[in-house]
């Protein structure tokens, strides 16, 4: 291709671009509160990535009962969506894993108030036939048994270390892990011997780990908050979506996959 | 046979710092700036949001100084190891005709396709507790490389080997293989020929193989994090430093950024230098 | 000439039947060279002078024939393991390394210690007149240095046979004419046997004892550098020693090439060869008087300057180079596209059988 003709297009390709935010820019301004939108509107939603599955079954149904709305996830790091929100991303609800990464949004004035949704429990996971034997959080301290923890800077890793406190064990972890599905991994893998992760993930994993309960989890439970954006672009969507989610389907969908869901 | 003699190599002719041929033209001049400010201008934000006023304290810390250390060591062996494998790859790539040569160089760049995170899963498979090699190497020498600093090693070699392997053999290619001819007619052995002519021959290529092999492993995060594990001290480099640090404190993740380029950007310029002047 | 080698094997040599085959090329050639002998492949390029020197050194494959040194078989050797000493044509000296390390590269492959290789390789140094410049980079040393560096290195291997692909090409006129003496004098010195590659008859023949034209991979002539000069046996060859040659059929002392009838002065019958030199031919504008014989109707068909003369390229029944003064181009009007009349005197011709 010559230089000239890949200008020609670059310029196409920009020219395309400012049409595109023209054409946002009216129909937003166009759209009055009152009047039903007309077309597709699309909703953003940033959630952490253990509502992946969940999240991901609740959008098809929420588009299906509202057939003008389409939903975009962005799955990732609580942390990492939460710094993304403040840099200005353009998200209408932001589900996080933990009520400090939540922080981080309402602190900067970004978010309405936000709720608790559901309620995550960690787990020992062990590898399918548990071949380390584990059967109790003090197991975890024996130096032949390997852990694989998340790390402190991530919920997971921070409600792993208010258990084990609470527990009163001491665990030399192999590695601590950016996080928890990477945790589970290795515990997939056999790479560990024993990881403490949420309930949803030994769930999500299908059998291939084992999920040990274990007493001190309830002094680390994990509350997930929801809040819509208050720079929201799609507005009322968004509210309708937390809504879905709070709904006796969402609570459903989010009970049969591991959580624990708070009353209404 | 050659039908016209070759290019003649020219005795006595020094080489010339560049062409006189005035100013470069606009249509590569304004790529080249816009190039420019591309790569550099992220390292601007960097600098920009750096906190310059806790910068001392925070670079006290410990675990800076030791997650700096360890980048460097396992960058610097896993270049080593890179050196031992890849550069004889090279040579049988480029000197060598056998069946399968293409696929082989085809699968050689595989870890630059890969995911790191996925190579990291892959090694895992092969190297791991209960992988292919890693079972045996266990039950036979007791070696486990996953959560070791060894581990690490492997990991960033994996990931750069290929950029080394690349720039090897492309130096081999355009070394005039019949420097190696007068060499066996001189009575050397195929051995002596590589090393006592190609390989001083094709140094320049090796060296900047090595380099970006080093820079790429310095850099390494998705494979060293899902095959090594993250522990202070053992397997946390500066790049899985950074990441964890980005979750909680972005402050501090710019901070170490800052020092890993700092280091590699001192260390590379340094080894510039003295080739420069060896040539 | 120098020193003429006796060609009884036990006195050693070279003798070799060198054939490589490859897709639209085909070498064919047998050589003899005797110790102390030196031999030049003459030919044109792309004849397969230089494949049948890397064929020799062992760098090329045979697809067939043998080579023989000094009564041993060669061609079942590596190149590594050959008693062969090559100077390459751009001399291929190792840019990394000083010339005496150059020259040491081969006694060092041959197993002798560092210091021994080094003072074997200063001494052929100090031979070859460098003994100043046993420190320096190739890239630091002048091209005739470079080709004295690059002689050194292919006789510190202590060769039986010693391989020259166009030694003297990468120089300039000047320094050409100083080195070809400088080699002339180290060929002479050398025991072995010699075979030298190049398109430059007068190289050949002031390096060689003997000459072996290849053309087209097949070897068309050998012989002393008077001998071929005096009869050429193939155009390539005659226009190398700057003669007229033609094929023609002879009766006695006549001899027919493309209707044109010569007068020469030897008696022959059968298929021959004509030669004579271009200053030898005389040009007119009108038919001169007299003989028939030995004349024809020419075109002119380019003029160059050549020397002191200027050069008159003739086409017609025979093409032809007639070299006349500038007083003669000027007198005659000569120029391009002209048609004219061509001469030449009988005792001017030389005839030979094919």
């Amino acid at each position: 291709m010559t230089l000239k003709s890949l200008s020609r297009r670059a310029a196409c390709v920009a020219s395309a671009a400012a049409a595109l935010v023209l054409t946002a820019a009216c129909g937003s301004a166009g759209a009055g509160p009152a009047e039903p939108q007309a077309g597709a509107r699309t909703l953003t939603v940033f959630a952490a990535a253990s509502l992946t599955g969940t999240f991901t079954e609740l959008g098809r149904a929420f588009e299906a009962a509202h057939p003008d709305i389409t939903v975009r996830f962005n799955f990732g790091s609580s942390a990492t969506l939460a710094q993304q929100i403040v840099q200005g991303a353009p998200a209408d609800v932001f589900a996080a894993a933990s009520p400090a990464t939540m922080k981080t949004v309402t602190d900067a004035s970004l978010a309405g108030p936000p709720v608790t949704f559901a309620r995550n429990r960690l787990q020992i996971a062990v590898p399918a036939g548990n071949p380390a034997g584990i059967d109790a959080l003090e197991d975890l301290a024996d130096a032949e048994v390997k852990v694989a923890l998340c790390a402190a800077q991530v919920p997971c890793g921070a409600a792993a270390a208010r258990a084990l406190e609470a527990a009163g064990v001491e665990v030399t972890p192999v590695t601590l892990e950016q996080d928890v599905k990477a945790t589970l991994t290795k515990v997939v893998l056999g790479e560990v011997d024993a990881a403490l992760v949420y309930v949803t993930d030994v769930r999500a994993s299908g059998g291939e780990v084992e999920g040990i309960d274990f007493p001190e989890a309830a002094r680390a439970v994990n509350d997930y908050p929801i809040a819509v954006l208050s720079t929201a672009p799609a507005g009322q969507a968004a509210q309708r979506f937390v809504d879905a989610v709070r709904s006796a389907q969402g609570r459903d969908v989010l009970a049969r996959a591991g959580f624990e869901v708070p009353g209404p | 046979m050659r039908a016209h003699p070759g290019p003649r190599l020219r005795y006595g002719a020094r080489r010339t710092g560049r062409a006189v041929t005035g100013r470069p033209p606009w249509m590569l001049l304004v790529p080249a700036l816009a190039g420019t400010a591309f790569l550099v201008l992220p390292l601007a934000g960097l600098l920009v949001r750096a906190p310059w006023s806790t910068l001392p304290e925070r670079l006290a810390q410990p675990q800076v100084l030791q997650a700096l250390r360890l980048s460097l060591v396992t960058a610097t062996v896993a270049t080593g190891v890179c050196l031992l494998l890849g550069v004889p790859l090279a040579w049988l790539l480029a000197r060598t005709s056998f069946p399968g040569r293409r696929l082989l160089r085809a699968l050689i760049t595989v870890p630059l396709v890969l995911p790191p995170v996925v190579g990291g899963v892959a090694l895992l498979l092969v190297l791991g507790r209960r992988g292919l090699l890693g079972s045996w190497l266990e039950s036979a020498f007791g070696v486990t490389l996953p959560f070791t600093t060894a581990g690490v090693v492997v990991a960033e070699a994996f990931v750069a080997m290929p950029f080394l392997v690349i720039s090897v053999e492309g130096a081999l290619r355009a070394a005039d293989p019949r420097f190696e001819e007068a060499a066996a007619t001189l009575g050397a052995s195929r051995w002596t020929v590589f090393r006592r002519v190609t390989l001083p021959l094709i140094a320049p290529g090796v060296a900047a193989g090595a380099v970006l092999c080093w820079a790429r492993a310095l850099g390494e995060f998705g494979a060293t994090i899902t095959f090594a594990g993250n522990f202070p001290g053992t397997t946390q480099t500066m790049p899985l430093a950074v990441y964890l640090a980005l979750e909680t404190d972005p402050e501090a993740a710019v901070v170490l950024s800052l020092v890993l380029l700092a280091v590699s950007v001192l260390i590379l310029a340094g080894l510039r230098e003295r080739w420069v002047s060896r040539v | 000439m120098r020193r003429p080698g006796p060609d009884s094997p036990q006195h050693g040599g070279l003798r070799a039947r060198l054939a490589v085959e490859r897709p639209g090329f085909r070498l064919d050639v047998a050589l003899e060279v005797a110790a102390g002998e030196v031999v030049a492949l003459l030919g044109p390029n792309g004849a397969g002078k230089t494949t049948a020197l890397r064929a020799l050194a062992g760098l090329t494959p045979l697809t067939g024939g043998s080579i023989e040194l000094d009564g041993r078989a060669l061609h079942t050797l590596p190149a590594e393991r050959r008693p062969v000493g090559v100077v390459f044509q751009d001399y291929l000296l190792f840019p990394h390394l000083s010339a005496l390390d150059n020259v040491a590269f081969g006694p060092r492959c041959q197993g002798a210690s560092r210091a021994e290789a080094r003072r074997a390789a200063a001494e052929l140094l100090e031979r070859v007149g460098l003994a100043g410049h046993a420190s320096a980079r190739p890239r630091r040393l002048s091209g005739g240095q470079a080709q004295r560096v690059a002689l050194a290195r292919a006789l510190a291997v202590r060769p039986r046979l010693l391989l020259l692909d166009e030694p003297l090409a990468a120089l300039d006129a000047h320094t050409r004419l100083e080195i070809r003496s400088g080699l002339r004098r180290h060929l002479a010195d050398f025991d072995g046997a010699t075979v030298l590659v190049t398109h430059d008859p007068l190289d050949a023949m002031v390096l060689a004892d003997r000459l072996i034209v290849i053309e087209d991979g097949a070897v068309v002539q050998q012989g002393t550098a008077a001998e071929v000069a005096r009869r050429p046996r193939t155009r390539y060859v005659a226009r190398l020693v700057g003669l007229n040659l033609y094929r023609g059929a002879a009766d006695g002392p006549e001899v027919t090439v493309e209707g044109v009838v010569f007068s020469v002065t030897e008696r022959l019958h059968g298929p021959v060869f004509v030669a004579f030199s271009p200053a030898a031919v005389a040009l007119y504008r009108s038919r001169p008087d007299g003989s028939p014989r030995n004349l024809w109707r020419a075109r002119i068909d380019g003029i160059e300057r050549y020397g002191d003369n200027i050069r008159v390229h003739l086409d017609g029944p025979i093409t032809a180079s007639a070299d006349v003064t500038p007083a003669a181009v000027a007198d005659l009007g000569l120029s391009a596209g002209q048609e004219i009349w061509a001469a030449v005197k009988a005792t001017e011709t030389h005839a030979y059988p094919a």
